[in-house]
């Protein structure tokens, strides 16, 4: 493949020499296919129809169809519009933004965040987390590969793999039961090499929506335990999942509990509605203050020729809102009333199909803890109505 | 890897299976060469990328994988700045980072910044229920996510602002344009095409040049050796080793090139010589990658500053232009740029471009919205606009002013007769003063003047009141080290 590319370049260059004026150096580049996700949206806006609804892209919207710009979150705007500088943030991005962030993913009083044993840096939202851990796994166990779930958010395989690292996939959704294939997802783990990585999402998994329960959760992680795999939590929707931020961090604390030491990816684009700005949080907890200022050297040095330093912008409102108790607590009561309205809206959705005669089950639909309905059933339900 | 994993763990796949926890414990640890106590072994697959040892069920809830993780060294030009913080001397100078400072020595948020910020927070609490939009780009912004390329509206004021609005590049639809998170990110992109499209590559950079841009080739894997360009006996340009050293380099070789302010030297080709750069490079079929951070910053003039870029698009070469709207427009920690591709068609542009997206999904999924509202709305409006310039102007003519003030002041106070004039040659945020490492960690360690090791200093963080000072250190640190 290289040595084609190398071949066709050396063409490409001879027939440039030779005068010809339209000839492109690449003509070898193809047209990338769509992103299926991103893509939803652009076939979204082309479509004509007055009746069309997206539920392709994650984003939280109310009942207009309008997307929300929380409350919070406009008071913070005003606050920080026009005064602050611009100057660079710290490599690892803002601090203050960084130890409210890890409060919420390994509590407020964590033990974790006294001793400064977790390496934490500000990240290009959820996905800058995972490539940013991609590429510091890929260095630093370079032979290791990544457990994914199936199926899972499609940019994950993007991820991984263009971080160069090896895919292997674990059982996660069953679809005759519309749920956790649990069987399959143990028998993964224990068939795993010991001490692989796996890709886990710690609350409302997406695209399903079925998350492990409490009780499994802990079966999983004492299986963990037992092959000494590393576990990866990729967060983007804490706070969406039960409408209560600590709840949704369960499956976390109950692997910090039995003395895993994890990696956390954290977002802020849906439980914050700051998705165009891009703020969120990898942090990987080590096992004293020494090597977790080891590791997050070693994430800024990765970070520096991606992008240098994180954009401010998003990491100050959210230092501003949970920098500030009553600012928080809106936000807190917001995160709620979304997650209701999510809730709500899976009761109509479900009582409705059950209403229209389907002769399908419905109830995953209310036992699945997310803003995101597996499309394939609804594209079903649309023909068997 | 794996199989000699699962080999040591599991004499054989049954009896493990059926051995009590003590006795799986047991014999695992027999497996061991080393006769350690099994509650302090730690798991190490991340020490020197290998895996060793086996691990217990109980030292694998303490372990970590990090054992073997090194501290990395601080960045040398970020960590500088991080070194100023920490020094408490009432006399310390932070000459290290490019941000620009005012006289005050305070950071600067421009005027039209601030005005176009107010804007948008004033259009957004006005925001009324909008069903229908003319244009796709306003319902993409209403949905919340910038699509992967970025806000359009930024990025035809960016390719515009770059290569004129009336240039046949932008009227053919002939360039590709992405939004990036700002300078560094947009070189990464190319960088991450170049690995893709153009295996085995090689990218020329100049000696000396921005300490990031081998980071960044690294990284992506792409290879890159050094031109000529800084000789130190003129502290001026070696055009002549720079000719020959990319005349040398393999066919279709991608020839990195600072638009205008070179960094750190602040040496720039003159018109002349950008033309007998770009005949060579045309000869040896390279492809120009120019890295614009300061367009604007270096004469004052955002057209002038774009003219090197300019003259090779119009000489219909192909070529790529990361762009960084961190120094002129003082949006430093927004991270905003873009990356451009002038392409010989439209068709090849929208190629190219639907390829920088795809390897910007899994870098960051799309781009911050804000640093782009801003640049779109400051340069899309023409009080504002005009507004820039005039600010740009006056922080350009700042750095001129202190460059005459050094200068003034190092031939004052030296009497040695060496030649300064460098220091008025050179154009830009940074000066190349010569000095060595030795000679730079002086100027640290003795006169609390912070700069990078090479010899840079950026003059956007000198006021006119301490030239006096730093011509002291400097002179001090020249002729009294070796």
């Amino acid at each position: 493949m290289a040595l084609r590319s190398a071949i066709l370049k050396k063409a490409l260059c001879r027939s440039s020499v030779a005068g010809a004026r339209s000839m492109s150096l690449w003509r070898n580049v193809d047209p990338a296919p769509k992103d299926p996700i991103l893509g939803v949206t652009e076939a979204y806006l082309a479509d004509p129809s007055p009746d069309k609804v997206n539920v392709g892209v994650g984003a939280y919207r109310n009942d207009n169809g309008k997307p929300v710009v929380l409350e919070c979150v406009r008071a913070a705007e005003r606050r920080i519009a026009g005064n602050l500088n611009m100057e660079y943030l710290p490599m690892g991005g803002s601090v203050k933004m960084v130890e409210e962030t890890l409060k919420l993913a390994y509590g407020e009083n964590s033990e974790f965040i006294k001793d400064k044993r977790i390496a934490a840096v500000q990240s290009l939202s959820g996905t800058g987390a995972c490539r940013l851990f991609a590429d510091f796994q890929k260095r630093f166990c370079p032979d290791s590969q990544i457990y994914i779930p199936v199926p899972t958010w499609a940019n994950h395989h993007n991820i991984w793999r263009d971080a160069q690292l090896p895919q292997r996939t674990f059982h996660y959704y069953h679809p005759e039961s519309r749920g956790l294939d649990f069987a399959g997802l143990m028998d993964d783990i224990k068939n795993a090499p010991n001490g692989s990585f796996f890709l886990l999402h710690a609350c409302a998994h997406n695209p399903t929506g079925v998350d492990p329960s409490e009780e499994q959760w802990r079966e999983i992680s004492y299986q963990f335990k037992v092959k000494g795999h590393f576990a990866f939590f990729d967060m983007a929707y804490q706070g969406f999942a039960s409408g209560d931020p600590e709840r949704d961090a369960k499956a976390i604390r109950i692997f910090l509990e039995d003395g895993h030491l994890i990696g956390v990816a954290q977002s802020y684009a849906k439980n914050m509605g700051l998705y165009g700005q891009r703020v969120g949080c990898l942090s990987v907890l080590c096992e004293d203050e020494k090597q977790a200022v080891a590791v997050k050297s070693q994430l800024q040095q990765l970070a520096r020729p991606m992008y240098s330093n994180p954009p401010v912008h998003g990491a100050l409102i959210v230092s501003t809102i949970l920098g500030d108790p009553d600012l928080k607590n809106m936000w807190l009561k917001e995160v709620k009333g979304m997650a209701d309205r999510i809730i709500g809206m899976r009761t109509a959705l479900r009582e409705n199909l059950e209403k229209l005669g389907s002769p399908l089950s419905w109830e995953h639909i209310t036992k699945q803890h997310d803003a995101l309905i597996l499309s394939n059933r609804l594209a079903c339900s649309a023909t068997v109505g | 890897m794996a199989s000699s994993m699962l080999s040591l763990t599991s004499a054989s796949p049954s009896p493990s299976a059926s051995l009590s926890t003590q006795e799986s414990l047991k014999g695992k640890l027999k497996l061991r060469s080393s006769g350690l106590s099994f509650t302090k072994e730690k798991i190490n697959p991340f020490a020197n990328g290998k895996s060793f040892g086996r691990v217990s069920m109980v030292a694998a809830v303490n372990a970590s994988r990090f054992d073997g993780i090194a501290m990395a060294p601080p960045d040398p030009i970020l960590g500088v700045s991080e070194a100023f913080k920490a020094d408490t001397n009432a006399l310390k100078l932070n000459l290290g980072v490019g941000a620009y400072r005012t006289e005050e020595l305070q950071p600067y948020v421009l005027d039209v910044v601030k005005k176009a910020e107010n804007l948008m927070l004033e259009r957004g609490e006005n925001k009324e229920v909008i069903h229908v939009f003319e244009r796709v780009d306003d319902l993409k912004l209403f949905l919340n996510y910038l699509p992967i390329e970025g806000l359009a509206a930024f990025n035809k004021v960016t390719a515009e602002l770059l290569f004129g609005a009336d240039n046949p590049v932008i009227k053919e639809q002939k360039v590709a344009t992405v939004q990036g998170l700002s300078g560094t990110g947009s070189l990464r992109l190319a960088a991450a095409l170049i690995e893709r499209y153009f295996p085995g590559a090689k990218v020329l950079i100049s000696s000396p040049t921005w300490g990031n841009h081998k980071n960044i080739f690294n990284d992506a894997r792409v290879p890159w050796s050094e031109y000529r360009y800084y000789d130190p006996k003129t502290v001026g340009l070696d055009f002549e080793g720079m000719i020959a050293d990319i005349k040398a380099a393999p066919e279709g070789s991608f020839v990195l090139l600072h638009g205008c302010a070179h960094n750190p030297t602040g040496i720039d080709p003159t018109p002349e010589q950008w033309e007998k750069i770009a005949d060579v490079i045309q000869e040896k079929n390279h492809i120009p990658f120019f890295d614009v951070a300061y367009q604007g910053f270096a004469s004052g003039s955002l057209d002038a500053d774009a003219a090197s870029v300019r003259s090779f698009a119009a000489r219909g070469m192909e070529l790529f232009v990361a762009q960084s709207y961190s120094k002129n427009l003082g949006l430093y920690a927004e991270r905003i740029g873009a990356m451009n591709v002038v392409c010989t068609s439209a068709d090849a542009a929208a190629r190219v471009k639907s390829q920088l997206k795809r390897l910007a999904r899994p870098m960051y999924s799309n781009p911050p919205i804000h640093g782009a509202r801003i640049v779109a709305n400051v340069v899309g409006d023409p009080v504002l606009f005009n507004e820039w310039k005039a600010e740009m102007e006056l922080m350009a003519g700042r750095i001129k002013n202190v460059r005459q003030k050094l200068y003034d002041s190092l031939c004052a106070k030296d009497k040695s007769g060496k030649d300064w004039s460098f220091i008025l040659k050179q154009i830009g945020m940074f000066s190349f003063t010569g000095l060595n490492e030795a000679q730079s960690d002086k100027m640290t360690n003795k006169w609390h003047v912070y700069m990078t090791k090479d010899g840079r200093i950026s003059l956007a963080g000198l006021s006119l009141a301490k030239c006096e000072y730093l011509a002291d250190a400097i002179i001090d640190s020249f002729h009294n080290v070796s």
